[in-house]
C-alpha cells in the first residue's frame, strides 16, 4: 500500500524519469518526505524555482527525454511560471510538479495559495488538479502521454497537499499505456498532399528547405539530410532548428531570419519554393509576413495544424509527425527521375551571395587585430578548443545570435536556447539540466553580464552538485541588445540599460561560490585563456571576457520589410 | 460576419476555461456561448457565436480542437444548420399590455410565462437576429430585464457533431 507521495514518486520511476529538479515547501512536504524515502528519482535542489524548471528543459532539450520538476505552491508556482512558458514556447515534453494547499482550503485564500492551474493555463499544453489520492498514478500517465506526444509540451499537476497525505494509503498501479478520446496524435501525412509536395519540389528552380526545431523534436535529422541530398537544394536551419541540418556542410547557407545570414536571407527572398519542414512561419523568420516568399510556392509539414495557415498560408499543408512525413517524401522522392544539375544556377546565385556578404568565419585571423576583442572571435575560440563538439547552451540577447551565428553545430540537440520566449536566466540553469543529461560531456553556458545576473544564484547549485560547467561570458558592460536597438531606432539614447559601475567582480563572485574565475581582457590572451577553461576539466570556470561595447549584431531584418531587407553592417543595409 | 461553432468537450472540471480563455489568450472575440452536458454525461456541447473574420475563424477551429479536452468542433455557418436562440423579457406592463405587442411577431414565437404585481415575464424564441429587431422595437417600453441563452445550433441531414467513442479514458 501507499500514499499519494508516495505513488507519485513511483509513478515517476515508472515512467522512467530518473531526476527532477525542484525546490520544498509546505504544500510539497509530503512529496518530500515520500522522496527521501526511495533512491530511483534523483532530486536536485535548485536556488530558484525558475531554475528547476529551465534546468529540467535543458535535460529534455539535451536528452530528447521529458524534464521533471517539482515545487510548491504559491510563490513556488508562480516563480515556475517563467520556466513553464518558455518550454511552452519552444515545444518542449515537460512535467512541473506544484504542491497545492490542501483541497478543502482552495478558495479560501490560504497561506501560500495561488490558483495554479488558472495561472499556467495560457502558456500549458494541459493541466491536472489532483482530485484524489487513488488517481495519481493514472494523472501522472497521462501528464507524460500528453507532455511527449505530438507537438510536445509542458504539462502541469498540481496537487493539493492532502492527496499526498501518508496516513492515507491504497493500492498502487501504474498503467502501461494510456488512450485519449478527445487526443488524436498525428502520424502520416495524407498521401495526395505527400504527392503534390514531391512535384513540387521537383519542377522548383529556385528550391530551399527550411527547417526548425520540429525536425529536432521529432529525431528527424536522418530523413531530413536524405531529402536535403536527394533534392540537392539549400537548407536553412532556423533559431531553434540549428543542429538538425549540420552546419559544416556544403548545402548549409546558415541560420535565416532577423539575424540570419545574408544568403539565407536572400534565398528565402527569392526562392520559388520554401519547403518547411516543423518551423511555424515565427515573425523572426518571416520578417512582414505580406512581403514574404511572394514568388514562392510554399510546403508546411507541422505536428501541429493550428500552426498551419496561421501566419502564411501554404499551397501543401503536411500535418503529421516530421520524421515519418520526411520518410514519406523520400520515398515517394525516388520513384520519379530528377536531375540535380538543374539547381546549377541557382547555386551559382547563392554562392554570389554567400561572397558579398556572407560571415566571416575567420574573425580569429582578422589583419591588423587591435587587442580589443570582438564578440564573434569569442565564439570561434570556443568553437575551436571545443572543435565544434560541445553542447552549447545559452541566454538571451546579442550573445546568443553571435552564438547562433559563429558556432557551427552539425548535431541536433547540441544547441540550447530559449528561442521563442527569450527567457533571460535561461542559460545558466539548462546547461545543469543538460549537464545532469550528459555527465562526460563538455557543456559551455554562452552568456552576457546582463543574462547571466538572472540566475546568477545557481553557481551554488553548481557546487553543491560538482557540475563543471564553463560560462563564457560576453562582457560588453550594457544591455547589449537593448543597446543595438536604441542605437538603430533611438539615435543612441540609452535608456536603463547601464549599470553604473554596478557590475561584480565575476571572477571573485565565481570564486567565492567555490568555482574557478577567469578574465580576459585582451585579443592576446583569448585563445590561451579559452584553452585553460576547458582544460580545468573537474571545475566550473567562469570566463569573463570583456568585448568590445559596441558591436553590433547583423546581418538584421528591418522592421516591416521584406526578408531581403537587411541592415549588413553599421554602414551597409540592402535596402 | 457571425460565425457559429459548435464544440463537444469532455465534461469536467476546466474544460470550458480552457475554451473561454483560448479566446481571450488569442485576441477572439465572444459574442454568446451556451453550454450544458449532452446526454452522454461525460461531454458537455457548446455553442459559441463570434465576430472574426472566416479566416480567423479557421485559426479558431484549429486552436480549439488542439486544447486537449475539445473533442471535436464544427462550423455551424458554413454548414447547413438550424440556429434559435431563447429570450426572457420582463416589461412593467400587464398581460393584455403585452399581448398587444407580441400579436403579429412572426419572426419568433413568444409565450407570456407570468405576471406578477403588474410586470409580466415572457419568452421569445427564434433567430438571434430576430430576438435582436424585436428588442430594439421595444425601445420605448421600460425594460424591467431581459436574460437571452446564447444561439444554440445543430447541422441539418447526416452531418453531427457527435463521437462513437464512448471511452473517455482507457489504460493498459
Amino acid at each position: 500500500m501507499t500514499s499519494g507521495g508516495e505513488a507519485l514518486i513511483k509513478a515517476l520511476a515508472d515512467e522512467k524519469i530518473d531526476i527532477m529538479f525542484g525546490y520544498p515547501g509546505g504544500a510539497a512536504l509530503h512529496i518530500y518526505d515520500a522522496i527521501y524515502q526511495q533512491d530511483r528519482v534523483q532530486h536536485i535542489l535548485v536556488r530558484h524555482e525558475q531554475a528547476a524548471v529551465h534546468a529540467a528543459d535543458g535535460y529534455a532539450r539535451s536528452s530528447g527525454k521529458p524534464g521533471v520538476a517539482l515545487v510548491t505552491s504559491g510563490p513556488g508556482a508562480t516563480n515556475a511560471i517563467t520556466g513553464i512558458a518558455t518550454a511552452y514556447t519552444d515545444s518542449i515534453p515537460m512535467v512541473v510538479i506544484s504542491g497545492q494547499v490542501a483541497s478543502y482550503l482552495i478558495g479560501t485564500d490560504a497561506f501560500q495559495e495561488t490558483d495554479m492551474i488558472g495561472i499556467s493555463r495560457p502558456i500549458v499544453k494541459h493541466s491536472f488538479l489532483v482530485q484524489s489520492a487513488e488517481e495519481i498514478p493514472s494523472v501522472v500517465k497521462k501528464a507524460f502521454h500528453i507532455a511527449t506526444t505530438g507537438r510536445p509540451g509542458p504539462v502541469v499537476i498540481d496537487v493539493p497537499k492532502d492527496m499526498t497525505d501518508p496516513n492515507h494509503k491504497f493500492e498502487y498501479k501504474y498503467p502501461s499505456s494510456v488512450y485519449l478520446r478527445s487526443y488524436p496524435i498525428l502520424g502520416e501525412s495524407d498521401a495526395n498532399e505527400v504527392k503534390e509536395a514531391v512535384k513540387l519540389l521537383k519542377s522548383a528552380k529556385k528550391p530551399v528547405i527550411y527547417a526548425g526545431g520540429g525536425v529536432i523534436q521529432a529525431e528527424a535529422s536522418e530523413e531530413l539530410i536524405q531529402l536535403s541530398r536527394m533534392v540537392g537544394c539549400p537548407v536553412t536551419n532556423t533559431l531553434m532548428g540549428l543542429g538538425a541540418f549540420p552546419s559544416t556542410d556544403d548545402q548549409f547557407i546558415g541560420m535565416l531570419g532577423m539575424h540570419g545570414t545574408y544568403e539565407a536571407n536572400m534565398v528565402m527572398s527569392e526562392a520559388d519554393l520554401i519547403f518547411n519542414a516543423g518551423a511555424r512561419f515565427d515573425d523572426r523568420i518571416t520578417n512582414n509576413p505580406k512581403k514574404f516568399g511572394i514568388a514562392a510556392k510554399k510546403i508546411h509539414i507541422d505536428s501541429d495544424p493550428s500552426s498551419i495557415d496561421k501566419i502564411i498560408n501554404v499551397d501543401v499543408a503536411l500535418q503529421g509527425d516530421a520524421k515519418i512525413v520526411l520518410g514519406q517524401i523520400c520515398e515517394e522522392f525516388k520513384n520519379a527521375s530528377y536531375d540535380k544539375s538543374n539547381l546549377e544556377p541557382w547555386w551559382k546565385q547563392v554562392k554570389e551571395w554567400r561572397n558579398k556578404h556572407g560571415l566571416n568565419h575567420d574573425m580569429l585571423n582578422l589583419p591588423n587585430q587591435s587587442d580589443i576583442i570582438l564578440p564573434q572571435q569569442v565564439i570561434q575560440s570556443l568553437y575551436k578548443t571545443t572543435k565544434g563538439e560541445a553542447f552549447i547552451t545559452s541566454d538571451v540577447g546579442q550573445h546568443q545570435m553571435f552564438a547562433a551565428q559563429y558556432y557551427k553545430f552539425d548535431e541536433p540537440r547540441k544547441w540550447i536556447n530559449s528561442g521563442g520566449l527569450g527567457t533571460m536566466g535561461f542559460g545558466l540553469p539548462s546547461a545543469m539540466g543538460v549537464k545532469f543529461a550528459f555527465p562526460e560531456e563538455t557543456v559551455a553556458c554562452v552568456t552576457g553580464e546582463g543574462s547571466i545576473q538572472m540566475c546568477i544564484q545557481e553557481l551554488s547549485t553548481c557546487k553543491q552538485y560538482g557540475l563543471p560547467i564553463k560560462i563564457i561570458n560576453l562582457n560588453n558592460r550594457a544591455l547589449g541588445m537593448v543597446k543595438q536597438w536604441q542605437d538603430m531606432q533611438y539615435s543612441g539614447r540609452y535608456s536603463s540599460i547601464l549599470y553604473e559601475d554596478s557590475l561584480p567582480d565575476f571572477v571573485k563572485l565565481a570564486e567565492s561560490y567555490g568555482h574557478v574565475g577567469i578574465k580576459v581582457e585582451k585579443f592576446s590572451d583569448l585563445n590561451d585563456a579559452m584553452e585553460e577553461c576547458f582544460s580545468l576539466k573537474d571545475k566550473l570556470v567562469f570566463l569573463d571576457v570583456l568585448i568590445d561595447p559596441d558591436e553590433h549584431v547583423y546581418p538584421m531584418l528591418e522592421a516591416g520589410g521584406s526578408m531581403a531587407e537587411m541592415r549588413i553592417s553599421k554602414k551597409d543595409r540592402t535596402f | 460576419m457571425i460565425s457559429h461553432i459548435a464544440i463537444l468537450m469532455e465534461n469536467q472540471p476546466g474544460a470550458l476555461s480552457r475554451v473561454v480563455g483560448l479566446f481571450s489568450q488569442r485576441g477572439y472575440n465572444i459574442d454568446s456561448l451556451s453550454v450544458a452536458p449532452t446526454q452522454e454525461p461525460t461531454l458537455s456541447r457548446l455553442t459559441m457565436t463570434t465576430s472574426e473574420e472566416p479566416e480567423v475563424i479557421n485559426q479558431i477551429l484549429r486552436q480549439l480542437f488542439k486544447l486537449i479536452d475539445v473533442v471535436m468542433v464544427q462550423n455551424l455557418t458554413s454548414a447547413e444548420s438550424f440556429s434559435i436562440e431563447l429570450a426572457i423579457i420582463k416589461l412593467a406592463l400587464n398581460t393584455e399590455e403585452v399581448k398587444k405587442i407580441i400579436d403579429g411577431e412572426n419572426k419568433i414565437s413568444c409565450n407570456i410565462v407570468n405576471e406578477t404585481e403588474g410586470f409580466t415575464m415572457f419568452e421569445v424564441k427564434g433567430e438571434s437576429v430576430a430576438i435582436d429587431n424585436f428588442l430594439s422595437s421595444l425601445k420605448d417600453q421600460e425594460f424591467l430585464e431581459v436574460t437571452r441563452s446564447g444561439q444554440l445550433g445543430m447541422t441539418t441531414g447526416m452531418a453531427s457533431l457527435r463521437t462513437n467513442d464512448q471511452t473517455k479514458i482507457s489504460y493498459d
